[in-house]
This record gives structure tokens, sequence and C-alpha cells, in this order.
């Protein structure tokens, strides 16, 4: 922690001597300002939003609409395989992905030579920077096709594809945050667990991986969210059919691919059940935030 | 006898993990490596000056992307100049005069939180009802640029507080002690030690407004003309890519396909080096 941030912790404010001057106010007051226009957003989404979403929940009832099995516009909007496809393509984005994360963490903050470590890490970050649609193009003509080879079907616009990129995808977040949480622990941990005779490997997952637990669940709760606001790769390569998907192997569609494939051309109810579809999405959000914040408020008690 | 065998099993066990985290870092460089690579090989021999300033046509050979590259300046420089000011602004508010842990900024952190929560394409729904139909601005960059400036907030916010608290508290009282007024130590003395990490926040909102597809296509449109004002509508780069992977049937179609995506990778990489750069200037100084 800095000089600076230390004393703003304990609540020392420095200042010069308050005088009555005017330019000092119109500053004060300019950067209030500013930092409102953050909240005046949120606000503004929100409401939006809702307000948006609202007719259709009415026209079509709110368990219609979440568990409504058929999308088809104007006269049906189910929106519950869309739910069940977001869910699935993130549940094995995160099974795929989040082992592979965690363990290229650990190796960088813990087995990797200084000299190997300075050259992953960045390959990491860029990782991070490729634009989704470049993902999308990736899977487009190297996955899609795979699948459609390996597993004798027609098109492979599958929800499989769509995991392979998606567990692609959450890498990079996953690994820089689980590292830098690994980084965070007082050596100490390390030092004791081998002083006890532990070897290595052992006191990482034993001793290292238990500890810095709060700081990895916050990685996979950011690869997670990740994984369910990702649009346009999915867009790409999982069919983006409506429908409710039998296996794997079928095409789907979710809930950001549903938003975006139809809102340039939706009016009236459709364009109010594209908000619910984003209101639904807003509350897988916040769900996951929550179950984070209960966790790691469980955790430091 | 029976110690001797869980020793002997701990070191298999320890074998196969140690192998199982150097395969996890193997499979990650390899995609990486692949994906990169599969790119590059298949798009480099495509990139050329007249692929680069030539204009788009929808068929023949003579097919440039030099209407998507004005639209995605355009984008991202319209986007920085709203968000960037606000975004500084707020951190400066938030550092040097909020009591910490007020009130106001417990809410506008709960705000910005929120803000970088939201996933991108609700952002799109957002911004195509409110500023494309509501304010009337039409699929527009500034319609574009108004929902990215929004989406790129938190992060200009959080990395520029991040710059702002690493400059010593001794700065801050050297400037006081001398008699400077708030806003003179503010600006003469915190913001150039901090301008390292603002110009990071900077470059790094640079690649989120590159990278973005969805929000942008919903506001800003998909039209394949330079764009003459910031009324009009533009394709950035990656709606681009997009629009071009759904008509995938000749050879020169998946030429130019390779080729914006190489460019895209090209400019993420010039972007990471430049953050590379100023990141060590800054430790070494």
């Amino acid at each position: 922690m800095s000089t600076a941030s230390k004393a703003r912790a304990q609540g020392l404010q420095l200042a010069p001597a308050k005088k009555h001057d005017w330019k000092e106010l119109f500053f004060h007051l300019l950067f209030l300002a500013s930092a409102m226009i953050g909240v005046v957003s949120v606000a503004t989404i929100g409401w939006f939003v809702f307000q948006e979403g609202l007719p259709a929940f009415k026209e079509a009832g709110i368990f219609n609409l979440v568990f409504g099995r058929e999308w088809l516009p104007p006269a049906l909007y189910g929106i519950f395989p869309m739910i069940v496809s977001t869910l699935i393509s993130t549940t094995g984005a995160v099974i795929i992905g989040v082992p592979i994360a965690i363990l290229t963490a650990v190796f960088l903050a813990e087995l990797a030579p200084k000299w190997l470590a300075d050259i992953v890490r960045p390959a990491v970050e860029l990782l991070a920077g490729i634009p989704s649609v470049v993902y999308g193009f990736f899977g487009l003509v190297i996955i899609v096709p795979a699948i459609e080879v390996i597993f004798n079907i027609p098109a492979g616009n599958t929800i499989l594809a769509g995991i392979i990129v998606l567990a692609i995808m959450i890498l990079p977040t996953v690994i820089t945050i689980s590292e830098t949480s690994l980084r965070a622990l007082p050596p100490v941990y390390k030092e004791s667990a081998l002083a006890l005779g532990a070897s290595h490997i052992y006191s990482i997952f034993k001793v290292l991986i238990p500890a810095a637990r709060s700081g990895i669940f916050t990685g996979v709760a950011l690869g997670v969210a990740r994984a369910i606001g990702e649009t346009m790769a999915i867009i790409m390569v999982m069919g983006n059919a409506p429908a409710m998907p039998g296996s794997l192997l079928e095409p789907a569609r979710t809930l950001t691919a549903n938003i975006a494939m139809e809102m340039s051309y939706a009016t009236g109810i459709h364009s109010s059940a594209l908000y619910s579809t984003g209101i639904v999405l807003l509350v897988f959000i916040v769900l996951l935030n929550a179950s984070l914040l209960y966790l790691n408020r469980k955790r430091s008690d | 006898m029976l110690q001797d065998k869980r020793i002997f099993n701990r070191g298999i066990q320890d074998k196969l993990l140690f192998g199982a985290i150097w395969a996890a870092a193997a499979i990650t460089i390899l995609f990486l490596l692949w994906v990169v690579w599969h790119i590059l090989s298949n798009g480099l021999a495509y990139v050329s000056w007249e692929f680069i300033t030539g204009s788009y046509t929808r068929i023949g050979e003579a097919s440039g992307i030099w209407a998507m590259i004005v639209s995605t300046v355009y984008m991202v420089g319209l986007s920085l100049s709203i968000a960037a000011p606000i975004g500084i602004m707020t951190a400066i508010y938030l550092t040097e005069y909020a009591a910490p842990g007020s009130k106001v900024v417990k809410t506008i952190r709960f705000c910005t939180e929120s803000l970088a929560g939201i996933p991108s394409i609700v952002y799109g729904l957002f911004g195509m009802t409110f500023f494309v139909t509501t304010l009337g601005l039409g699929f527009s960059i500034l319609s574009g640029s108004l929902t990215l400036a929004m989406l790129i907030l938190p992060v200009i916010i959080r990395t520029t507080e991040e710059a702002l608290l690493a400059v010593p508290m001794s700065y801050r009282e050297g400037g006081y002690a001398l008699g400077s007024s708030k806003i003179y130590t503010i600006w003469r003395l915190i913001l150039p030690s901090a301008l390292p990490g603002i110009v990071t926040a900077v470059i790094l909102s640079t690649g989120r407004v590159i990278g973005e597809s969805a929000p942008v296509f919903l506001t800003a449109g998909m039209v394949t003309q330079i764009p003459e004002s910031v009324l009009d509508s533009g394709r950035t780069l990656t709606v681009h890519l997009y629009k071009l992977t759904q008509e995938l049937f000749t050879q020169h179609e998946w030429d130019q396909a390779y080729a914006t995506a190489t460019v895209l990778i090209v400019l993420v990489l010039l972007l990471n080096m430049t953050t590379k750069f100023i990141a060590t200037r800054l430790s070494k100084s």
C-alpha cells in the first residue's frame, strides 16, 4: 500500500487551509459532476432496460416468457431454450477452461523459470486482447469443420463448438487473476509447508491453492461473466437455432445471441421481449456477483 | 513398509501433477500460437497497401478496408474523448476530494462496478433504443461512441485511480507546503507523475473499443462508406470481419476475412507492446 492510500485509509485528508476560493470550488464541483455521470449512466441503463422489458412480461407473462419453450416472434416468446443453452455453454467452458487456467497460473507463479514466465505472461495478455470476432472466425474455420469430421455430422455449428471457443476465451481472465492471488500469498505459507517436509507440488495443491481460493474464485466468476456475456463468437460458431438443444452436437442460441441477432429489426412486443432477454441476462450476472460476495464474505469471517 | 509405499505413491502423484501443470501451460500457449499463426499465415500474404487503403466493393478483386479503418479510428477517437476526461475527473474526485469510505464514494464505486458487470450486448440494446431512437442520433459513429464511452468508463476510472493512489503523499505535502492551491498541486504535481498510468488506461480502453462488435453494429450500423461526419453510420473492423464471415464463398472472400483478422491481431500486438513500453519506462523512473 502506498503512503497516499495508507493515509487515506486512516481518514487523513490533506488539504491546504480552506479559503473561500471560487476556482477551487469550481473544480471540486466539476470533478463531482463527472463522478456522477457513472451513477447516472447505471441508473439510465437500468431504468431503460426494465422499462422496455416490462411490456413483454405483461403481454406474455413472466412464467411463460422465462419457461416458454417456443421462440416464434411475433406469436410466442419463450426464452427457456436460450437460458438452457447459456447455462450449458458456460458450464462446459468452465469445466474445460478453468482447470487449464488454474494450472497455468500455478505454472506462472510457482514452476516457470523467470525467463519462461516472462514469455508466457505477455502471451496470456495477448490472448486477452484478441477481439472476440477473431476467436469466432477461428472457431468457424477450424473448430466447426473439425467437429464435422470427428463426429461425422453434417453441420459443426454446435454447442460443443461454442464451449471450446468460450473455454479458450476465459483462459486469460482466470489465469491473470489466479496468478495474482497466488503471488500475493505470504511466502511463509510455502516455507512452512516445505519445512514440514511437504514436497513443492504437495504444498502447491494442499496449501497454496486453498489459501488463494478467494482470489481464484473471483477469477473464475469473472471468467463465467465473460462466457455469459460473449456474443459474437457464439453467434459465429453455435448455429443459433432457437430450439431446445438435445445434445452437445446440436445448434443452440444463447441469450446474448438472441438479442444481437434480432434487435436490428425487432419492433413492438418483439423488441420488448429482447429487452426481457436482457433482464434475464442481468439477473444471471447479479446472481453471479452475489454468490461471489457471499463466498468471499464467508471466507473472511 | 506402509510408510514407504505412501511416500512412493506420493512421488508418482507429484510427478503426475507436475506433468499436468506443464501440460496446462503448454495447452494455453499452443492455443494462442495456433490462433495467431493460423490467422497470420493465411492473412499476411493478402495484406497489402492496396488492401489497407482500397475502398470496399461487394464483388471483384480490388476490395479494401480503408472505410473500416477510418470508422474504427473515428470510433476510438470519439469514445475516448468522451470517456477519458469523465473517467479521469471521476478518479481525481475519488482519490483527491471525496472523504474515504463516505457514502458518495461507495455509491460511485458501486455504480462503476455495476457498469463493468453489464454484458456488452445490453449496452448495445440500450444504445440502440436510447441514442439511436430516443435521442434520434440514428445509426451513427456518435451513437456508437456514446455507447462505447459508457462501456469503457469503468476501465478508465479504475486504472486512473490506481495511478493516482500510487503518487506518493509527499508530492501533495510538498505542493501544499509551498503554498500551492489544491487544483494547482493536482494539475502540476499529481497528474504529471500519474501520467504513465493514465496513458495505460487510455490504451487499455482503445483495445476495448477496437475489439467490441455486438454493441457497435447495433448502434453505429454497418455501412461500408467512409463516414463524413460523426452522424454517419460506419462499419468498424471487427463488425466488418463478422460480416465477411457470413459470406465466405469465394477464395477472394476468404482472403479478405483472413487479412482483416490479421490487421486486427497486429493492432492488438501493437497496443500490447505500447503498454509494455510505458510500463518499463514507468518502473525505471
